[in-house]
């Protein structure tokens, strides 16, 4: 049986951990509520490249230290930076608990030494680079800018080659101590996981966290102008692309809101890769390489997404299919077949994504840092089946009747 | 409150087999505690048996296989995946086409019965034929948009030979010209029992299972066509002249095959070189040098041959040196190990065998590999005693006797490289 357990330390960490003694592993992550939005311009991008300084070594560790400890112990571990949070996670064998936890602790006090800091620059740069030769060839990053602005949600996670060129240790070091405070993260844990001595290590080692003065906050950004090395035009010129890119964002529920879950199964019935409405009506016949509708929630604010890939000279075609085919559902709304095949997909998906901890840990480490609560498998799956075929229209009206922010990536103007 | 721990080690898998008349090889591994359940069913129609003028085929058949099969239409197939909430997915490497899901456990014999459809009687309706092709020309164009993509499927040519390197996304010659007829032959060629593996795992009951395939599948006939022509690749290099961002490396060389007895030691080397943080080549070109953002290397086998496929991508100014960084790390493989460099390896390896019980989709890959190369399923427990019992000295032995040499390597980026000649 899963047992939730948590408790919040005298400085202000939250632990949490979803126990299960049945577990082959265990995950644990520390989840920091730090990311793209909370930087102001001279530091676009630091949050993500802080997290990969935070493999480079701590007081009592260099950066082939952490690299090394982390394969000894044998398992997976990865970090990630997103709009709201940063994510340091690993999942290993239970007889390795005591000493993962002793690694990641230590990794949450990085040593953010000057020479580590030039040559990873270089890496974020690499990092940069990649993803503008891969399709949709930031087109995501710049409908997030156009739909909620070039800072706030809509500020790149990786940053832009100015600001990552400009950036120093000064800057980093200021926002480490301002956004990484015990009261601001949480560490959570799935599977095997002993709790008592998780509460334990982690009180003796974070007991230090909360000392010191916190910077004062930088310098307000000055809205009148873009940032440096952002645009903001509905088109990317893509010359090499064969393919043509469309990306919508259209507005929906926060994270805390219950409309949620018909705003994600709207999101199944209408724009799921297999079994949609734009999968018979796109993918199916061949007119698109991708078709395709999800949702993603934020503290006080949601998106969703549409996706379009087609051949540049059946974009315009294309689009218009994809609107009558969204005025179709504002207007007649879905059936029941519709609603009851996409809960059965979405539940059948939630049962097994549980089987395994490293999973879990982000049900449990999001749900309490992003909304604090915990909801478990069943709850869950109830709160899917309890939406109705009203609740799947009213979604629909409100995300899918105010027009969506659009952003193309094509060769030549286009559409 | 207090949580007892138990220490695992790795399980003592029972993996039960089961050979037809026919051919077809049951393979099922119960694993009890888990929710969930997966199959793969894999046939002898992987990219190896297209004609050489019919690039694609093999993936078009995937795709016309599930336009309708037995008394299901096509809507009716994706509705039952649905509503059955199955995961799942159909492709195709160079000698096997599979189709296979995840589901939970419940669903495992309703999805059994579909599948039997899918692959036994298939409709292959030739009004669908042009949406078919239409879906693979989106994915043909999709990979030309994708620079590692390209490089790797052109360094798959160059490794393996034109025919027998032969991307499972086609080519547009072969695509245009493959006709309903085409179609019907592969299906009758290729999609036959003698060959066939089905694997199941997950939380099922072996007995039950298996009466329930032997009804679907016993009447399944047919031998399958000669085997395909095979050619080799040469050393070489290919520049792919673009203004991209990054320049992207793909390099590859030959290796024994997965069957072969030494294969563990060619793995373990090459997880010296990539698995992990600590691998010399994300210490020595990322990590040290901040050369690059993703840098990696694994084996690949078909199954007569292998090889070492690697990728690095780096802003063009800086590629001539990632290049031959790595090239060098690969070559100092034979120069000597260090225990500890094994010893994480052979951590990895446990913590990895033992956390593939938490997913039955693991266990149905590893089993269909297995009975694909070896002939039989090599248990968790023999891995792990093999990696267990290797010796620094045996893995530098054998990268000595085995030193990489005819390297291929394809760039794509705005200047080609200089490929060192030693």
């Amino acid at each position: 049986m899963r047992t939730f357990c948590e408790t919040t330390l005298a400085n202000g960490l939250r632990i949490a951990a979803e126990v299960d003694p049945r577990g082959y592993s265990v995950s644990l992550g520390y989840f920091v509520r730090t990311g793209a939005r909370d930087e102001t311009d001279v530091e676009a991008g630091v949050s993500h490249f802080l997290e990969h300084m935070m493999f480079k070594g701590t007081a009592k560790r260099t950066a082939a230290d952490v690299n090394r400890q982390l394969d000894e112990l044998g398992g997976q571990s990865n970090a990630y930076t997103s709009e709201e949070q940063t994510v340091y996670y690993a999942t290993v064998l239970p007889k390795y608990q005591d000493r993962i936890v002793d690694l990641l602790t230590d990794m949450l006090r990085p040593s953010l030494a000057d020479a580590d800091f030039q040559t990873e620059r270089q890496v974020i740069l690499e990092e940069i680079a990649k993803y503008e030769d891969q399709p949709p060839f930031g087109a995501f990053e710049r409908v997030m800018e156009r739909h909620f602005g070039p800072r706030g949600l809509g500020r790149r996670i990786l940053g832009t080659k100015e600001s990552i060129t400009l950036m120093t240790p000064k800057i980093m070091k200021d926002y480490f101590a301002r956004r990484y405070s015990p009261e601001n993260i949480v560490l959570a844990a799935a599977g095997n996981v002993n709790f008592d001595s998780l509460v334990e290590q982690a009180t003796l080692m974070t007991a230090a966290w909360a000392e010191g003065d916190k910077p004062k906050a930088p310098r307000a950004d000055d809205e009148s102008k873009l940032p440096d090395g952002i645009t903001v035009d509905a088109t990317i010129e893509t010359p090499d692309a064969s393919q043509a890119y469309l990306v919508r964002v259209s507005p929906a529920p926060p994270t805390k809101d219950s409309r949620r879950y018909a705003s994600r199964l709207l999101s199944t019935i209408v724009g799921d890769e297999s079994g949609s409405r734009f999968f018979w009506e796109m993918i199916d016949t061949g007119r698109a390489e991708a078709c395709a509708m999800w949702t993603q929630e934020f503290g006080d604010d949601g998106a969703m997404f549409t996706y379009l890939v087609c051949h540049p000279d059946e974009m315009t075609a294309n689009r218009k299919r994809v609107d009558k085919m969204i005025r179709q559902v504002v207007k007649d709304g879905v059936t029941e077949t519709e609603l009851a095949q996409a809960k059965n997909k979405t539940i059948a998906s939630c049962i097994m994504q549980s089987d395994r901890p490293s999973n879990r840990l982000f049900g449990v480490g999001n749900g309490l840092q992003m909304r604090d609560e915990y909801v478990d498998l069943d709850e869950m799956l109830e709160r899917y089946r309890k939406v109705t075929l009203a609740d799947i229209a009213k979604a629909a009206k409100e995300s899918l009747v105010p027009p969506p922010t659009e952003t193309f990536a094509l060769a030549g103007a286009g559409s | 409150m207090k949580t007892t721990q138990v220490e695992f080690e790795t399980p003592v898998e029972v993996v039960h087999t089961h050979v037809l008349d026919n051919g077809l090889v049951i393979l099922g591994q119960p694993m009890p505690w888990l929710r969930t359940a997966a199959f793969s069913l894999a046939v002898r129609a992987g990219i190896h048996a297209e004609p050489a003028n019919r690039g694609g085929l093999a993936s078009l058949m995937c795709e016309m296989t599930q336009r309708g099969a037995g008394k299901y239409s096509s809507r009716d197939i994706v509705e039952l995946q649905d509503n059955l909430g199955l995961d799942h997915s159909a492709g195709v490497s160079s000698s096997l086409a599979s189709y296979g899901a995840t589901m939970p456990a419940g669903a495992l014999s309703d999805a059994l019965s579909l599948y039997a459809e899918i692959i036994l009687r298939p409709q292959l309706p030739e009004d669908q034929l042009d949406d078919a092709l239409q879906v693979s020309l989106q994915e043909l164009r999709a990979v030309e948009d994708e620079p590692t993509q390209q490089v790797m499927i052109r360094l798959k040519q160059l490794q393996y030979g034109d025919l027998s390197g032969r991307p499972s996304c086609g080519n547009l010659a072969g695509i245009e010209s493959t006709t309903h007829q085409d179609v019907s032959k592969f299906f009758a060629d290729r999609y036959r029992p003698a060959g066939a593996i089905l694997a199941i795992a997950g939380s099922f009951d072996w007995n039950a299972v298996l009466d329930q395939c032997l009804e679907l599948f016993s009447d399944w006939r047919g031998e399958p066509a000669s085997e395909p022509e095979v050619d080799f690749g040469q050393a070489g290099y290919e520049h792919i002249s673009q203004d991209s961002s990054q320049t992207h490396i793909g390099f590859s060389f030959d290796t024994i095959p997965f069957k072969d007895k030494d294969f563990y030691l060619l793995r373990a080397g090459v997880g010296v070189l990539s698995d992990g943080m600590s691998s010399r080549l994300f210490d020595r070109v990322r990590e040290q040098r901040g050369l690059c953002y993703t840098i990696s290397a694994g084996t690949h086998s078909l199954k007569d041959r292998g090889a070492v496929f690697g990728y690095a991508g780096t802003t063009p100014e800086r590629a001539q040196e990632t290049l031959d960084v790595t090239l060098r790390e690969i070559q100092s493989l034979a120069s000597g190990i260090e225990t500890a460099e094994l010893d994480r390896l052979k951590v990895r390896v446990q913590s990895s065998l033992i956390m593939e019980q938490e997913s039955c989709t693991s266990a149905v890959a590893s089993m269909l590999s297995d009975w694909y190369h070896r002939g039989r399923v090599v248990t968790a427990r023999e891995i792990e005693s093999i990696i267990e019992a290797l010796t620094v000295d045996q893995v530098v032995q054998y990268w000595r006797t085995h030193a990489p040499k005819e390297f291929r390597v394809v760039t794509l980026g705005p200047q080609p490289l200089v490929i060192p000649t030693s």
